[in-house]
């Protein structure tokens, strides 16, 4: 059976990791590359590399970061953050990333999905969306990591987005985000169940409990969530093993 | 012992690499039909589309090489599809090893998703290449197109329907996950291989 994906985030700036990281085993808790492995062989599904730099160093520091890491993790991991052309992907694909998600600059200009799409396949093309929900009770998406509001609404860009190639959905809250109180079930719930593929719910993890309702009761294919993982408030083990104990297909 | 990998217009071809690295086996990517000939173990790796890939290895004479190895061949994901008889992924031809056929995923329930993504089991094992390998251990799969069951079948998964999730005829092998990233239990097949 296919199983739920738990999905650790790791934020890079300039080759490094940041938001701080709890982990006693860990020599260097900056290394990417060592954290990186400590989850893979925790027993994480898969990775997300999101890089915050913004040098024009920027390319060939992450290349060289998704190299190494490529050669050192033994599970799938999608690189993000700033990637706006071909030669973007390219370059990261050939050092071994197995998925780049693109956000901003997909909203800007759509047919780069259609782009990527064909030339890498669907497969490799994770839509972010970064969504709130406002007092009007419907769900916008918002573009530069939240900071510039616009009138489309989430369920609709997700929905052109996977027309025009998009494999995965990975899919943040920002009422959610950093609160612990729960993923946002209602609009994870809409694009699980509307779109034809899965969503990653990301935003508000605090307990395992929401973990279990993200994929029972919203439908979400996979979960991501960063701080609770790097300061060892839920170990991925731990919540794995609580997880299948509540009937949810989980890898173990 | 000379581990090739054939260089096509596919895609995973360094995530292969990179995995058989992590195993400390060498490898060389390469299309050239001497070193191809001249390797003891050959890898068929490949993500992209069917037809557009046929055509690439006919191009290069490639369908016509693949076929008449004798030493261990490999096939993944693609790979292996386009080993199998027929896809019905733009109805393509394909080289005929396996007389498994290729069909496209059918949503028959609402919940699954096209194309399958992540981590499911393999089942009913027969075969060396799965030495060490407990039933119903997890690989990683990313496909919308499944060979269907027959009786090169070594490996069977779920996914609305029981396919093939491993193929095997004469010296042909055929994976339709990635062992390259399906952590410890796809190094393992890997290193199977290499062993054969």
């Amino acid at each position: 059976m296919l199983t739920k994906r738990i999905i650790p985030c790791l934020d890079i700036k300039e080759g490094r990791t940041v938001k701080g990281v709890n982990f006693e085993q860990i020599r260097d808790a900056g290394d990417p590359v060592e954290l990186a492995t400590i989850y893979a062989n925790e027993g994480a599904d898969e990775l997300v590399f999101l890089d915050i730099t913004a040098t024009n160093e920027r390319r060939k520091t992450l290349s060289e970061l998704v190299n190494k890491i490529a050669h050192h993790i033994n599970i799938p991991f999608t690189v993000g953050g700033g990637i706006s052309s071909i030669e973007d992907v390219q370059l990261l694909l050939k050092n071994g990333a197995d998925k780049i998600s693109i956000n901003t600059s997909a909203f800007k200009n759509p047919i780069l999905i259609d782009q990527l799409a064909l030339e890498f396949g669907t497969q490799c093309v994770v839509l972010a969306i970064d969504t709130k929900k406002e007092s009007d009770g419907n769900w916008y998406v918002y573009l530069n990591g939240g900071r510039v509001k616009t009138n489309m609404l989430c369920i609709d860009w997700a929905k052109e987005a996977v027309g025009r190639g998009a494999g995965e959905i990975l899919l943040t809250s920002m009422n959610n985000d950093g609160t612990k109180k729960g993923f946002a079930l209602d609009i994870t719930h809409q694009l699980s169940t509307q779109l034809s593929v899965p969503v990653i719910a990301s935003g508000g993890a605090g307990t395992m409990q929401d973990f279990a309702d993200v994929f029972n009761t919203a439908k979400a294919d996979a979960a991501l969530a960063a701080s609770i993982f790097h300061f060892k408030e839920i170990a991925v083990p731990s919540l794995k093993q609580f997880l299948l104990n509540k009937g949810i297909p989980i890898r173990i | 012992m000379k581990t090739v990998i054939i260089q096509y217009n596919a895609g995973n071809i360094q995530s292969v690499l990179f995995a058989l690295d992590r195993i400390g086996v060498e490898a060389i990517v390469t299309d050239d039909e001497e070193q191809i000939l001249q390797a003891d173990k050959v890898i068929f790796p490949g993500v992209g589309e069917a037809s557009t890939a046929m055509q690439y290895l006919k191009k290069r004479k490639l369908d016509q090489l693949i076929i008449q190895l004798k030493q261990p061949v490999l096939g993944i994901c693609l790979g292996m599809q386009l080993m199998c008889k027929f896809s019905e992924e733009n109805n393509t031809q394909c080289l005929g090893i396996f007389d498994e056929q290729v069909a496209k995923f059918k949503p028959v329930e609402e919940q699954l998703k096209i194309p399958q993504i992540g981590w499911n089991n393999i089942y009913d094992l027969q075969s060396n290449l799965f030495k060490g390998i407990e039933n119903n251990a997890y690989c990683y799969f990313v496909h919308g197109y499944f060979a269907t069951k027959g009786k090169h079948t070594i490996a069977s998964t779920d996914y609305g329907i029981a396919y093939s999730s491993a193929l095997h005829k004469d010296n042909f092998y055929g994976v339709q996950f990635h062992p390259e990233k399906s952590a410890l239990v796809g190094e393992q097949i890997l290193k199977n291989f290499i062993e054969l």
